[in-house]
């Protein structure tokens, strides 16, 4: 169980102050939740202060009750958090086998790695001994770093638009990967996503924009409301 | 050979016995044992000191391994390596030299190879530099090595600096015939306060000749890396250098690639790059449960790989 109590993230540009998220309070303890809301709205910022790549300016996390506001990147990953990034980055030299190594954390087999790779529709013997260079096209970039969170396999994942520049008929065979994830696991999955398709398998659903949970519960609840606003005055959400 | 040799043998060929097939090594400037075989022969030289490396015509599948290692404190080595490469040849020749330096004199060798590439022949040169040892004497090594490409010949040469040599002044100078390809790749690491000075030269004499130059680097701590590649087109040619280098700590590199088109059918290119290691790639492999310094040594380790 994932809680955040009372976040807020300030930052200073051009000697001004900005707040990117407002007194942010959200439990997670689903299987899966999906966050939604306007571009600019604050998600990415989230995720990354669930990751521990930026440092609220108040408030406190706590992991399954452990107070982690204060933990590393480093202590966060080996508490149990995988976070795949919104834009995935590249390496000189080091291949796909490579990061899907270290995301294991172990020395895996090399069909090992490439049932993650096949999960996400990548052809693994095609794959497996590429550089993380700019070789690869976004779309593929997207879906090495699903495979890398998959070979994690740890207890809370945060996926940043997973869905991103993945072309439309891999998309249904992703949805298919979070349908069975979200079966499999004994966590929480977090996933910002833009799409109905994706809003749809979430158990809850949370909508962030201007920096604030604006809504939060089932996704029952929320999706019909979220798609009636969208037909009235709330076009920023792309569904 | 007495166990520090053995060990700086193994750094630099990763061989823990002898070499297979054909090899020489030399040891502290004398002969530390030799083999031929009937396509390879190797003789030393009676001007000067060094060898002559004559491969057959027609060789296929075989190797000559010629290390050389260098453990007295003090000791400054140097040798004139020549190797004849027979037309049709496919060998490959692993060269390397390490130092262990104990003492507080400087140690050094000085190889100057020259490789005579035949008509179709087909060659891959490895070549290692390592150093180590306590003392305070300076470890240092200023290879040359000239190249000689006949027709149709291709050379991939991959020079490797890992660690350890305090001072090293590289230079490759290379000439190539119709239809020949040169092949370079360079990856280097330095740190403390080493100082590390490529220079390669590249003359695309015939048509249809080629030469890619690559050189990754990383400099660490307080040293200081240059990089001159000059490639010269004087023919319908196709000419590609590329540096790209890490900078950490207070490391300076500086990189000045020169290409000159001398015909109008020559086409070449130069690219570098120069820059620390991007933040965002050591947050991706924190995030993975690396420490900062674990996912900076991932990182090194792969671009140099
Ligand atoms: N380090 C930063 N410094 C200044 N402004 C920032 C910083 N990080 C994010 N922002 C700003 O905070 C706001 C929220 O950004 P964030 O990336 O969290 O949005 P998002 O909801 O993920 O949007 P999108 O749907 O486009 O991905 C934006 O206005 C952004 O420009
Ligand atoms: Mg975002």
């Amino acid at each position: 169980m994932l809680e955040l109590k009372n976040i807020s993230f300030k930052v200073s540009v051009e000697n001004q102050e900005k707040e990117i998220l407002k007194n942010v309070n959200l439990v997670i303890d689903d299987k899966f939740v999906a966050i939604t809301g306007p571009n600019g709205g604050g998600k990415s910022t989230l995720a990354k202060i669930i990751a521990g790549i930026y440092q609220p300016t108040t408030g406190q996390i706590l992991l399954d009750g452990v107070d982690i506001t204060n933990k590393s990147i480093t202590e966060r990953a080996n508490l149990g958090i995988s976070f795949a990034f919104q834009q995935p980055v590249r390496f000189k030299g080091l291949t796909v086998r490579d990061l899907i190594t270290l995301s294991a954390g172990k020395q895996i087999t090399v069909s090992e790695a490439c049932t993650y790779l096949s999960e996400v529709g990548l052809c693994a013997r095609d794959y497996i001994d590429r550089e993380i260079n700019a070789s690869l096209s976004g779309g593929e970039l997207k879906r090495i770093e699903i495979a890398m969170i998959m070979a994690r396999g740890t207890k809370l994942s945060v996926f940043d638009e997973p869905e991103a520049g993945i072309d439309l008929w891999s998309f249904n065979n992703l949805i298919r990967v979070f349908e069975k994830m979200h079966e499999k696991t004994n966590g929480s999955i977090i996933i910002i996503s833009h799409q109905e398709r994706i809003l749809d398998i979430a158990d809850k659903i949370a909508l962030v924009a201007n920096g604030e949970v604006k809504k939060y519960g089932s996704k029952e609840e929320i999706l019909p409301e979220l798609l009636r606003k969208e037909n009235t005055n709330f076009g920023c959400v792309k569904l | 050979m007495n166990i520090i040799e053995k060990g700086l043998l193994e750094k630099i060929t990763g061989l823990h016995e002898v070499p297979q097939g054909a090899y020489n090594i030399r040891a502290n400037g004398g002969l530390g044992g030799r083999n031929t075989t009937a396509n390879i022969d190797i003789v030393s030289k009676e001007d000067k000191p060094g060898i002559d490396i004559i491969i057959k015509p027609n060789t296929k599948n075989e190797s000559v391994h010629i290390p050389v290692v260098v453990s007295k404190s003090g000791l400054n080595d140097l040798v004139y390596n020549d190797f004849y490469i027979g037309e049709n040849a496919d060998v490959v020749i692993v060269a390397g030299c390490g130092i262990h330096n104990n003492g507080d004199e400087k140690s050094s060798h000085d190889g100057i190879h020259s490789f005579h590439v035949g008509k179709n022949a087909k060659i891959k040169y490895v070549e290692k530099h390592y150093g180590d040892g306590d003392g305070l004497g300076e470890r240092v090594m200023n290879p040359t090595t000239v190249i000689e490409i006949d027709e149709g010949g291709y050379m991939e040469m991959e020079t490797t600096q890992i660690k350890g040599i305090d001072s090293t002044v590289r230079v490759t100078n290379a000439s190539l015939a119709n239809d020949a390809k040169l092949v370079i790749k360079e990856s280097l690491m330095t740190h403390g306060k080493q100082y590390a000075k490529t220079d390669f030269t590249v003359d695309l004499n015939g048509e249809n000749s080629s030469a890619n130059v690559i050189s990754r680097s990383v400099a660490k701590d307080e040293s200081y890396q240059v990089f001159l590649s000059n490639i010269n087109g004087n023919n319908k040619c196709a000419g590609h250098t590329e540096c790209d280098a890490i900078i950490m700590d207070k490391a300076r590199v500086s990189a000045i690639p020169e290409i000159t088109a001398n015909h109008i059918d020559a086409s070449l290119i130069h690219e570098a790059a120069i820059g620390k290691i991007a933040g965002e790639q050591l947050l991706k492999l924190m995030t993975l449960g690396l420490t900062e310094e674990e996912a900076e040594e991932q990182i090194v380790n792969g671009f140099l790989k």
